[in-house]
């Protein structure tokens, strides 16, 4: 009943926001791509929210734009609103939050995937996996089709062995109501992958003509938005955005959920999975939080063509009525008509610390993970994972050595290496927290981080390179005529001074000096000394954060320039830890798990001392040493 | 693999008459040359000289102490670095203010065993000595664990880790500004962050004066001596405090009649648990009472356990000995002058050999053997360089002097109204210092607070 379905360089099991990522990437490499989905009108769906971006999650997304990747561009061509949050701190943690239209985000998607070369589409659920002397050979799907391919990537999200709760309901089932994939599980775990079972859930959705936006404040997108994309300059939708709303639970929720939590699976013990602590159920937030009077309601519309308005905050596995009670005892939602029940999701996921830096397994030769079958929550994690398993597929194919992103070069490493290196004991999200060299990591040189490695692995086109050079240089040069550009204690001068409250100069300065005064701009400055070539805006705001932040960048740069060696220091992958003579038993263990790429990556992992990471170097010189004496 | 500069003492812990600091790392001469005052400037001294001064502190000009310092330009040195040796009077006050000095120029702690591994990368230890440096780095660093184990519970811990909480609830509320910002939680305020940053700074400024009049400095093993009445304890105590001229002070404790003292027993320093109340009744064990004493028992790092030749075991003993076979105990058995009725057997099958000691304390015979005991029980043998048992206090005022020093930047950016993301640089310094100081550095803390603190989620 089987038959050859065909022959390919590069399989990708799921197109949600990692596989998308995945298939594309190794497309535009040139590899012969097949991207499978259970449906191929869910591709690129988005299943909770109807948003993308915010802190570190907007960071990522102009990351995979930098790296050639598709998310940025396409939520730029299905926005209906746009926001940077954050501008009242500074400039490493502003981050650009859209709202999608999510049809025609998916839509948009598709169609670009349909016309990329090398890219096949298709329908099917893969089943099995076929595994040959440990090297991953393809897929085997539940219609009979056999696909041979060099390596293999699953993004499967929350669909593995997927099931729904609902108070009382509980079905198998994948997110909003899709199949769910079973026999994958099944075979991952017969091939030797531990699996851990997470949980995730959403909130119901509602109708727009029955919500009272009177009762709620609005929130409006930005007037002259930024983009995603480094490449976007103009968007038509900015100048038609479509508000959020702002509310609030009230006494009488938290009334009808006290009342009822006998009925939810929270706390009646149903649901086995660890869910996400920063994103809690409404009835989590309730118990844990109890002193908190009120909590707030975002209502966000889910496309320009629909009268679905997603909830933000109440996410829930409550039975169904007592989700409508729940609804209509907010202010504004006393008449709502409720369109799609909130639920909670339990899937399998694969434990992260099974797999090396470049995604692919360690049991598995060939077999990548991305997404959030890794551990991880949000549709940025996931495609930021997707195009980093998606390069390396292709690269592994065609020979070439993995691709790694170093923690101090974006949030896209920071999540690699947390999860490959630590695991996680609940859905991962992305916070700028997590990552040591947030100066660095900003959201706006994301393309000088980045762009170079894009364009080396194939991704980034001649002609945006150029443009990149372009702008870098020009950057460049402006910087280096501030430092020449002399401001005399002239009238004009002072008077600028005077006007900014800042403190009057004495002695002649350069513009260096001036700019990196708190309260003086480049616009400023621009004013006594314009540029003699025109600047783009964005060329204006790189050189005053790279004038005005110096000081603490360059503390961040001689932070990583400290760990550098630690980091390039490389450790064998097929080093022996039980046998290494002093490291304590607690290391060897962790050390055998983890095996780490580098010696940094080993002091990342919890219960590796100081004194084991001695006792390695030692080893390892000893090691080098001894090869060297023997000619090896 | 190049480094930074580290610094340690480097001769044995006690009364030598000299010690010294090596310092080692492209940095030690131009670090060094300011806090040394000399006819020659280090920065021009030729290598392999020893140069005749004096150690100042920069910052008030006080001097530290009369030394000799001698530069070793790599690769011929020690470590192929190049190092400076400074040597210094004996004793542990001169060398501990001198370490203290050199750390707060920015130069580091030397992990334990570093010198060596240094040494052995840089190759100028032969192959051959691999697994050598490795036990070294491997037995140092366990007994820097267990130091480090001891000073968590010890005063300076109970005063920082509150303090690092206080630090921590600020850091999650900034970060959830930062990381949650359309959120309904209050901006941190410059006056807020001032504020905690304040009240941080002052409790550190405390504990560095108390360190500077040495308080913590002199934090010792603390010593219980158990035994029933007229076993020697008092004579014990005695012989001790007459061994060891060395008697460092007195610290009235928390209730009157519990006064500590301290000996310097093989350079380690000893407090004495209620020698008070040995001297006066010579017999703890009836006057306190079986709780209290329990508790002197509990609270102890090192139990002194006397014993009398003289006498067969009485039950009271025996059931010491069995209580106190697994803790950190040495059996002094006294009066080795008297002819023996003590069933040594007995003591045998709880206590190694090693753990067993014969003195006469009246004779003051056998107290070397004592130090030895203790000295193998606390330090695995010999005791030598980088035992962190006091080095490890001049890392701390290090680090507390950082600490403080990132506290003032904070609060001068809040000042200056610098965005609260860079602000959050300097507090997480900040809590990180002191982190070092009670042995926590774990950064997953913050996010379990974020958590705890904030109700967050879509």
């Amino acid at each position: 009943m089987g038959y050859l379905g065909g022959d390919y360089d590069v399989i990708v099991i799921g197109a949600g926001h990692a596989g998308c990522e995945a298939a594309l990437a190794s497309a535009r490499m040139g590899c012969e791509t097949l991207l499978l989905t259970i449906n191929l009108d869910m591709v690129a769906f988005m299943p909770c929210n109807p948003s993308i971006g915010g802190p570190a999650k907007g960071h990522v997304v102009r990351e995979i734009d930098a790296l050639g990747g598709e998310m940025g561009r396409n939520i730029d061509k299905t926005f209906i609103q746009m926001r940077m949050l954050n501008t009242g701190k500074g400039p490493a943690v502003h981050a650009l939050r859209a709202q999608a239209d999510k049809f025609l985000y998916q839509h948009t998607m598709k169609e670009t995937i349909e016309k990329t070369e090398h890219l096949t589409l298709r329908q099917g659920m893969a089943e099995d996996l076929i595994v040959e002397d440990g090297v991953c050979r393809g897929v085997i799907t539940k219609t009979g089709a056999e696909y041979r391919a060099k390596a293999v990537v699953l993004t499967t999200g929350t669909y593995l062995r997927g099931k729904v709760i609902i108070g009382e309901l509980m079905y198998e089932s994948g997110p909003n109501n899709q199949q769910p994939s079973i026999k994958l599980s099944e075979t991952l775990r017969r091939i030797g992958l531990e699996l851990a079972r997470f949980k995730t859930g959403t909130p119901p959705r509602v109708h727009q003509d029955t919500i009272d936006f009177s009762k709620t404040e609005i929130q409006p997108g930005d007037d002259n938005p930024k983009y995603f994309s480094f490449e976007t300059i103009y968007a038509e939708q900015a100048n038609d955005q479509i508000p959020c709303w702002l509310t609030y639970t009230s006494e009488e929720t938290h009334k009808i959920i006290n009342d009822n939590l006998h009925r939810a699976p929270m706390f009646s013990g149903q649901i086995e999975g660890t869910g996400p602590r920063y994103c809690p159920s409404i009835e989590d937030k309730i118990v844990r939080f109890a002193d908190k009077p009120k909590h707030q309601i975002f209502l966000e519309p889910e496309g320009r063509n629909t009268k679905e308005y997603y909830v933000q905050g109440l996410s829930t596995s409550m039975p169904e009525d007592v989700q409508l009670n729940i609804l209509r005892s907010i202010p504004g939602l006393e008449k709502v008509e409720m369109m799609r029940t909130g639920y909670a999701i339990e899937y399998d996921a694969v434990v992260p610390t099974q797999l090396w830096p470049s995604l692919e397994t360690k049991i598995v030769s060939g077999l990548f993970t991305a997404g959030q079958i890794n551990g991880t929550s949000g549709y940025e994690e996931a495609a930021g994972q997707g195009i980093m398993a998606g390069i390396n597929a292709a690269r592994k194919v065609k020979g070439e050595e993995p691709v790694i992103i170093e923690r101090s070069a974006g949030y896209i490493g920071v999540m690699i290496d947390d999860l490959v290196t630590k695991g996680t004991n609940e859905p991962y999200r992305l916070l700028t927290s997590r990552a040591e060299y947030r100066l660095l990591l900003r959201h706006d040189n994301a393309d000088l981080r980045l762009t170079p490695l894009g364009h080396a692995i194939g991704l980034i086109p001649e002609e945006r390179y150029a443009r990149f050079l372009e702008k870098k240089a020009k950057v460049e040069a402006e910087i280096e005529r501030l430092k020449e550009t002399r401001f005399k204690p002239d009238e004009q001068v002072l008077g600028l001074l005077a006007s900014r409250e800042s403190a009057p100069i004495q002695n002649t300065v350069d513009g260096v000096t001036l700019l990196r005064r708190p309260e003086i701009t480049y616009a400023d400055l621009e004013k006594l000394s314009p540029s003699p070539v025109e600047l783009t805006d964005d060329i204006k705001e790189q050189v005053e954060i790279q004038i005005k932040y110096a000081g603490y960048i360059d503390k961040q740069l001689q932070q990583v320039e400290r760990l550098a060696k630690m980091e390039k220091k490389r450790i064998p992958e097929n080093i022996d830890y039980s046998i290494i003579h002093g490291l304590a038993t607690e290391a060897k263990q962790k050390l055998d798990k983890v095996r780490p790429l580098s010696l940094g990556q080993a002091s990342r992992i919890s219960g590796v001392t100081p004194s084991d990471l001695s006792i390695l170097l030692v080893h390892l010189e000893q090691f080098n040493r001894t090869k060297a004496a023997s000619g090896g | 693999m190049t480094e930074d500069t580290i610094a340690a003492v480097a001769t044995a812990l006690g009364e030598g008459s000299i010690a010294v600091v090596r310092i080692s790392g492209p940095e030690a001469v131009e670090k060094i040359a300011p806090l040394f005052r000399s006819k020659t400037d280090l920065r021009q001294a030729p290598t392999h000289t020893v140069n005749y001064g004096w150690m100042v502190d920069p910052v008030n000009g006080a001097v530290l102490d009369e030394v000799l310092v001698t530069v070793m330009k790599g690769p011929r040195s020690f470590t192929a670095e190049d190092v400076v040796e400074i040597s210094t009077h004996g004793g542990i006050v001169a060398v501990q203010a001198v370490l203290e000095l050199v750390l707060r120029s920015g130069i580091r702690m030397a992990e334990p065993g570093e010198f060596t591994k240094r040494a052995f990368l840089n190759g100028r230890i032969d192959l051959a000595q691999a697994e050598a440096v490795i036990d070294l780095i491997r037995s140092k660093s366990n007994r820097a664990f267990q130091i480090a184990q001891k000073q968590s519970e010890g005063a300076l811990s109970k005063r920082i880790v509150p303090l690092r909480q206080k630090l921590l609830e600020l850091l999650a509320h900034v970060e959830v500004n930062i990381d949650y910002p359309e959120h309904d939680v209050a901006d941190m305020t410059a006056a807020s962050i001032k504020e905690t940053c304040g009240e941080a700074l002052k409790t550190v400024e405390e504990l560095l004066k108390t360190a500077a009049e040495g308080k913590i400095l002199r934090e010792g093993i603390v010593t219980a001596i158990v035994g029933r009445p007229n076993a020697g304890k008092s004579s014990l105590l005695n012989a001790l405090a007459q061994e060891n001229k060395a008697i460092v002070t007195d610290i009235p404790g928390t209730t009157r009649d519990i006064i500590e003292e301290t000996v310097s027993l093989a350079g380690i320093p000893l407090r004495l648990l209620d020698t008070a109340g040995i001297r006066e009744t010579s017999d703890v064990v009836e006057r306190i009472g079986v709780e209290r004493s329990r508790g002197a028992l509990n609270e102890a790092d090192l139990i002194l356990l006397v014993l009398n030749h003289a006498e067969p075991l009485h039950e009271d003993e025996r059931q010491l000995l069995e209580e106190l076979a697994d803790r950190p105990a040495i059996v002094v058995v006294n009066k080795m002058d008297l002819a023996g009725d003590l069933e040594l057997d007995e003591v045998r099958k709880r206590f190694d050999e090693d753990r067993i000691v014969r003195i006469s304390a009246k004779e003051g015979a056998g107290i070397e053997a004592l130090e030895k005991a203790v000295s193998k029980l606390f330090f695995g043998g010999g005791i030598e360089s980088e035992d962190l048992t006091y080095v490890s206090n001049a890392r701390h005022i290090a680090l507390l002097h950082q600490a403080g020093q990132s506290l003032k930047d904070a609060m001068a950016s809040s000042d200056e109204g610098i965005p609260i993301d860079l602000i959050q640089i300097d507090l997480a310094s900040a809590w990180e210092r002191l982190g070092e100081i009670v042995g926590d550095t774990a950064s997953e803390s913050l996010l379990d607070q974020i958590f705890s603190q904030f109700c967050l989620g879509k």
